[in-house]
């Protein structure tokens, strides 16, 4: 399925592969000329302050938003030109909140089966799977808008996995949500990745989940890579000790402080609201 | 999961691939209107929120209407006259304010759940119509047993009634997805309100939903004949009522309203992932 032009046959295609990439609003350069590619399997971390230009590339890489220039790539297809075929490769777990309150756990999965076109004899099987390795067996017959934070976390990981995506999207996973969840929703996506040889892509603000999880991280500020290595790569040059919140401050700077605009406060809290 | 992929020749892939693909489409168009339709089954308030609706028009409007004896329903009374327009236009001021579920679920992020889907825009947009269409059958119910009520004669018979039934939820559609194009060009639940408003009135009242076209001057008229509110009202008198009759004739009834929605969808499926960028 994936389209090899670029590479030799025995090297799968990259993941997700950027050349160059850039998306402008405006004036406003979103994402300035960026250019990275993430191995099949890798789990994979974006970090940087509000307005860095994270969401905005995962926008692209879900074919949710075109970029102005550059190449942008999932499993070997263009997100432009092979945007059904990328829909197919991916899941997507957006930073809002993606499951319908007003539908049921099962409901909801039922409904990712059927817009993912998962064969019919196979949509039972695998919704009751991912029913219990997320732990929403019980819950499965309740309305979404019951659900606690985690669950409904949970449970938009699971209806973006049922198809088997070679890449899994996460913006935020864990915001909003408390210790005991967060740590729930990464044991859950730890566990389903090692049934499924998922590429992972997760922008988080809290560098310790990054530092845990991640494979690579890539330090983004203003639209542009700073920096990009494994956690242990990234804070060595800072001596022994250091963290990745001191990376984070040493290539962001004062920009930690700034707290994101109107509307993404205004976003954040709606959404720790919700999920309390 | 690349290689558990068969290799089939190239030609067999095409010819597979585009019945499948249909196949596939059907299915998702499905998908979305099942969804809707869960959602209303869960919560049912709607549909008693809508059928309150044509009761105020007909009763305290159509009642002192048919008193005046100001306004003359043609071949049938004033009142039947009425019954069939006051059908049509609560399901258009239902369907007009869809958009706003729309808005809503951009706002929460399911929207963006669909449109990174492979389900093709068309398809989402045709499984929204549908739900809309069958939400608006909640009101020929109400509009029918009121109107027995208040002694309208109207045909009950299989055919005509199914006939009304496709056009109720044609109409639906139909307006739902013009709601669903504001929605994508105006983005905000405010600046929706007001629009949605505006848009309503001369849909309405430029239409033979209260009074015949025959009062109007010329150039309203013209506009009515263009209005897709005065069609549905046409074939409704025509299908509702004992002694109605259509203008129009019916075929360019449920012509000009399948031919609008079709127009209207494939613009919609165009504007819909204008909503997220």
């Amino acid at each position: 399925m994936g389209r090899m032009d670029d590479h030799s046959d025995d090297v799968p295609p990259p993941a997700v592969e950027a050349i160059a990439l850039t998306k402008r609003f405006g004036d406003v350069l979103a994402v300035d000329g960026v250019s990275f590619a993430i191995a099949p399997g890798e789990i994979f971390g974006l970090i940087g302050p509000n307005g860095a230009g994270k969401s905005t590339l995962i926008k692209i890489f879900t074919t949710l938003l075109p970029p102005s220039a550059g190449i942008a790539r999932v499993a070997g297809f263009d997100v432009v030109g092979e945007a059904a075929q990328v829909r197919r490769q991916i899941g997507y777990v957006p930073q809002l909140v993606s499951a319908d309150g007003a539908l049921t756990g099962y409901e909801n999965l039922l409904l990712s089966t059927r817009l993912y076109a998962v064969p019919r004899r196979e949509r039972r099987q695998r919704i009751d799977n991912a029913l219990s390795v997320m732990g929403l067996t019980d819950a499965a017959d309740r309305l979404v808008q019951h659900y606690s934070g985690g669950m409904i976390r949970r449970l938009e990981i699971a209806q973006a996995m049922l198809h088997r995506p070679a890449v899994l999207f996460l913006d935020e996973p864990t915001v909003g949500l408390d210790p005991v969840a967060r740590r729930s929703v990464w044991d859950h996506v730890r566990q389903l990745r090692a049934a499924l040889h998922t590429s992972l892509v997760i922008t988080t603000h809290y560098m310790e989940e990054a530092d845990e999880m991640c494979d690579r991280i890539a330090v983004l500020h203003n639209g542009r890579i700073e920096q990009i290595g494994s956690p242990a790569e990234l804070k060595a040059p800072l001596g022994p000790g250091a963290t990745l919140d001191d990376v984070f401050a040493h290539l962001t700077g004062a920009e930690i402080e700034s707290g994101g605009t109107y509307r993404e406060v205004r976003r954040t809290r709606a959404d720790a609201r919700k999920h309390s | 999961m690349k290689s558990d992929a068969p290799a089939p020749t190239r030609g067999s892939t095409h010819e597979l691939s585009i019945g499948v693909r249909a196949n596939e489409t059907l299915w998702q168009i499905f998908a979305v209107a099942d969804a809707e339709v869960r959602k209303l089954r869960h919560d049912p308030m709607e549909l008693f929120t809508r059928a309150v609706q044509p009761v105020l028009w007909l009763v305290l409007f159509g009642e002192v209407m048919a008193q005046i004896r100001g306004l003359n329903g043609g071949t049938v009374p004033y009142l039947d006259f009425l019954a069939a327009g006051i059908l049509a236009q609560s399901v258009l001021f239902a369907a007009i304010f869809y958009g706003i579920s729309a808005i809503w679920e951009r706002d929460l992020g399911v929207l963006h759940r669909y449109l990174v889907s492979p389900a093709p825009r068309i398809a989402l947009v045709t499984g929204k119509a549908i739900s809309s269409g069958i939400r608006g059958l909640s009101q020929a119910v109400v509009v029918y047993l009121l109107a027995l009520v208040l002694g309208v004669s109207l045909k009950i018979e299989v055919a005509p009634m199914l006939g009304v039934i496709a056009l109720i939820a044609l109409g639906s559609a139909l307006f739902s997805t013009l709601s669903l194009i504001i929605a994508c060009l105006v983005k905000s639940r405010e600046r929706f309100m007001g629009i949605g408003q505006v848009v309503t009135m001369p849909i309405f009242f430029a239409s033979n939903a209260i009074y015949p076209i025959d009062l109007m001057p010329p150039w309203l008229r013209a506009v009515a004949h263009a209005n897709p509110l005065t069609y549905e009202v046409d074939g409704l008198r025509a299908l509702m009522l004992e002694g109605g009759a259509s203008a129009f004739g019916l075929v360019a009834d449920f012509g000009v309203l399948l031919g609008t929605t079709a127009v209207l969808l494939v613009i919609a499926a165009r504007l819909y992932p204008r909503m997220v960028a």
